[in-house]
């Protein structure tokens, strides 16, 4: 211990510390500028929505603040929904920002219980970005429309100059047709409604992390990037009105769906922390990393509260596509611990998972 | 999953738990030293499986061992300076980005246009002085004895490279002085220890056996998971019904007595002891290591030079009463309501293992009814 020894001085020479005056920082004021957080999925984003975009755009419409606007124009029940895309690194293991920017339009239309029809397309490009590298996104973004069965029907392209843009960005927005006889959205949730996860959670997130970080496992994480239209419209088909809500678990995660539903459904949600699907090495990689996987992103799985009567029909039908066959019933919506997310951990405690304030940080050690 | 699911074993964590209550006849209060295992603690409901009983029971007391959360407002306003100048790119753990600062946090320096970066490990950060040479590279260096071997590499790296461009805001803190501290404070209520596991890989346990003779705890390594807790926390109870104050280590697959001699060299080649002041608590003497005088051009408080500092803190919150297990964090008036994560009044609603954080995380607000309606309601569920 020779080597160490400078490293410790003997105890006798400790003072008291007086325990008894820890003192606190004063709380911050509300963030005055945009931080990454507000951008994370969490609080501070919902709060942007809440206290400056709903108030200034107000309408009906909008207050639902679902996935996808639901409108009823001209004898027509349409869904229309917009995302924007701004994934670094733009191609990454099982996609690239391309089948992201169809797939999570897509997606958006199908979970609001519509049939995607038509897509926009914007793209907003960096000065110096290689036309090989936007042929293949394009190229992605064909696929995986002609895939989906949906149109790029309009368009628009900017450039932006040098170090003003990370070399491409893509917002598209898309158009659906609402089912006949189908209504899904948080206001339907009842105590007692079932909850599918249509698979394994946080595989395009740390596929995403797992790149930036320099991870390598033995066989790398994936991005379950896909469109869930077809997988969605069967479900609908055979359980009809007994599908009460559909999310896909996006950025924030399943917590972040969980909670969103829980608050505005006004239910508890109780979830058993063994049964949620979880590869092996995105488990391992969260660990590493110290993320928690119910707080990364999803970019091919829903997430479904149907009737307790419903619900083994629904997970065989699942389970019997090939986008759903790790699909598995998670939890139930309940009268108790209203607008809480409550998980039953394998220790056989309960915690509350709570929403996010901004992105996941992860720790120290 | 190896090492990782086997620790989780529910079924052989109630038997531990049954066993635990079987050898306890008194009232215990144990202290578990580590952010990491205080947050183990309580998101896997560690605490709720002990005894709870009239006459035999054990209270978990969550100690000083959160990096972020004794971090001084001096030095963290110190960060938010050094990371708000121009041609500097600072880096710094993830955890340490929404800390507050006497009035902003790096969240929104970075905001502002200052250079901020997360990495997990500072070796990234030496590889970023040397891609940026036009840059001055600055890595937040805080944490216990765990993350202080890669600080030292970093800086014995950039010394052996010759960066010029590469400096550490250091304020590292260490658990030996800590523990010594707690016994010595007044109305200490601690009476065993669950060391630190992932501390002493590095440092080993050589130094607790002074500790445990002089005042007379028993101190057992303890690892981070369920069983791990479990075990570490049956063995404390051991030792006290027994009237034994001995150092164990239950974490043998990981510990040993020694620790990690090439590790502990090297933080002997680059840091020395110093005293360091903890958040809220004051100064603690030898607690810290600083640079030594070999590596002290690489210290970023002698190479930036920030003054006019001054710190104010409030005295709002109970957090010094947190820690010396006066109380738990939900009795604590501003706890939920003044004091959530998202406007934390105090360093420990801060960091993710800060133990009034993970109280609030878990929700340790709802009623024991409201928590136990959420188990009835799960036990007829989620059988997919």
């Amino acid at each position: 211990m020779a080597d160490s020894a400078k490293l410790v001085a003997p105890h006798s020479e400790m003072a008291t510390p007086d325990f008894s005056n820890w003192s606190c920082p004063l709380p911050l004021a509300d963030y005055p500028t945009i931080v990454m957080g507000h951008g994370g999925g969490g609080k501070l984003g919902s709060e942007l929505v809440e206290h400056l975009f709903l108030p200034a755009f107000r309408n009906p419409a909008l207050e639902n603040l679902g996935d996808a606007a639901v409108l009823e124009t001209a004898g027509a029940r349409l869904a229309l929904s917009t995302d924007s895309f701004v994934v670094q690194p733009l191609f990454f293991p099982g996609g690239s920002i391309g089948e992201l920017a169809v797939n999570g339009t897509v997606n958006d239309l199908a979970v609001s219980g519509a049939e995607p029809k038509f897509l926009s397309a914007s793209f907003i490009l960096e000065e110096g970005f290689s036309l090989a590298q936007l042929a293949a996104i394009v190229d992605a973004m064909a696929r995986s429309a002609a895939t989906a069965g949906v149109q790029i029907v309009t368009g628009d392209t900017k450039v932006v100059e040098r170090g003003h843009g990370d070399g491409c960005y893509i917002t598209t927005a898309g158009v659906g047709v609402l089912r006949a006889g189908i209504q899904v959205g948080p206001h339907r949730v009842q105590p007692g409604d079932v909850i599918i996860v249509s698979g394994t959670i946080g595989d395009h997130g740390m596929a995403i992390m797992s790149v930036r970080e320099g991870l390598e496992f033995e066989s790398p994480i994936r991005s379950d990037c896909a469109a869930l239209n077809g997988m969605i419209a069967e479900v609908l088909d055979a359980a009809g009105l007994a599908v009460h809500a559909m999310r896909d678990p996006t950025r924030g995660g399943l917590a972040s769906t969980l909670n969103e539903i829980a608050q505005s459904s006004n239910v508890g949600i109780a979830i058993n922390e063994a049964s949620v699907p979880v590869r092996h090495e995105v488990q391992s990689a969260c660990e590493l990393l110290g993320l928690d996987p119910v707080y990364v992103a999803n970019e091919g799985k829903a997430v479904f509260f149907v009737t307790p009567e419903a619900a083994d029909r629904v997970l065989s039908i699942l389970r019997a596509h090939p986008l759903g066959k790790d699909a598995a019933r998670i939890g139930h919506a309940t009268a108790e611990h209203k607008r809480i997310l409550v998980a039953r951990t394998t220790m056989g405690a309960n915690r509350v998972i709570p929403t996010m304030i901004g992105e996941q940080l992860p720790r120290i050690c | 999953m190896k090492y990782l699911t086997e620790f989780r074993n529910g079924e052989i964590a109630r038997t531990l738990a049954r066993e635990i209550a079987q050898i306890t006849t008194r009232q215990w209060k144990i202290m578990e030293v580590c952010g990491g295992q205080t947050h183990s603690i309580i998101k896997n409901g560690i605490d709720q499986m002990l005894p709870s009983g009239p006459g035999a029971s054990i209270e978990m007391i969550h100690g000083p061992g959160c990096p972020v959360c004794v971090t001084p407002l001096e030095l963290i306003d110190k960060a938010l300076a050094i990371a708000a100048q121009p041609g500097v790119i600072f880096c710094s753990f993830g955890d340490m980005l929404r800390v507050p600062g006497t009035d902003s946090d790096l969240f929104q320096v970075k905001g502002r246009g200052g250079d901020v970066r997360v990495v997990y490990s500072p070796l990234d950060a030496v590889d970023l002085a040397v891609k940026n040479p036009g840059k001055q590279v600055v890595f937040f260096g805080v944490g216990f004895e765990t993350t202080a071997p890669a600080n030292a590499m970093s800086v014995h790296l950039a010394k052996r490279r010759g960066l010029r461009n590469f400096s550490v805001l250091v304020s590292h803190v260490l658990v030996p002085p800590a523990i010594a501290a707690i016994l010595q404070s007044p109305g200490n209520q601690v009476q065993a220890f669950l060391a630190a596991g992932h501390v002493c890989s590095v440092m080993g346990y050589w130094q607790y056996p002074p500790l445990a003779e002089k005042f007379g705890v028993p101190i057992v390594v303890t690892g981070f998971e369920p069983l791990d807790l479990l075990e570490g926390i049956r063995r404390a109870v051991l030792q006290l019904e027994a009237g034994r104050h001995e150092v164990e280590n239950a974490y043998s697959r990981v510990v040993t007595f020694d620790g990690n001699q090439a590790a502990q060299k090297l933080l002997g080649d680059v840091f020395e002891v110093t005293d360091r002041a903890w958040r809220g608590i004051g100064v603690i003497p030898n607690s810290g290591w600083r640079l030594n005088a070999e590596y002290r051009d690489f210290d970023a408080e002698e190479r930036f030079h920030i003054t006019g500092i001054h710190t104010q803190e409030s005295a709002l919150c109970r957090a010094g009463d947190v820690l010396r297990g006066a109380i738990k964090p939900a009795q604590c008036a501003a706890f939920g309501k003044e004091c959530t994560p998202r406007h934390p009044l105090g360093a420990t609603m801060v960091s993710s293992e800060g133990a009034c954080a993970a109280y609030y995380n878990y929700g340790r607000f709802l009623s024991a009814e409201e928590l136990a309606g959420a188990g009835s309601a799960l036990s007829g569920a989620a059988h997919g």
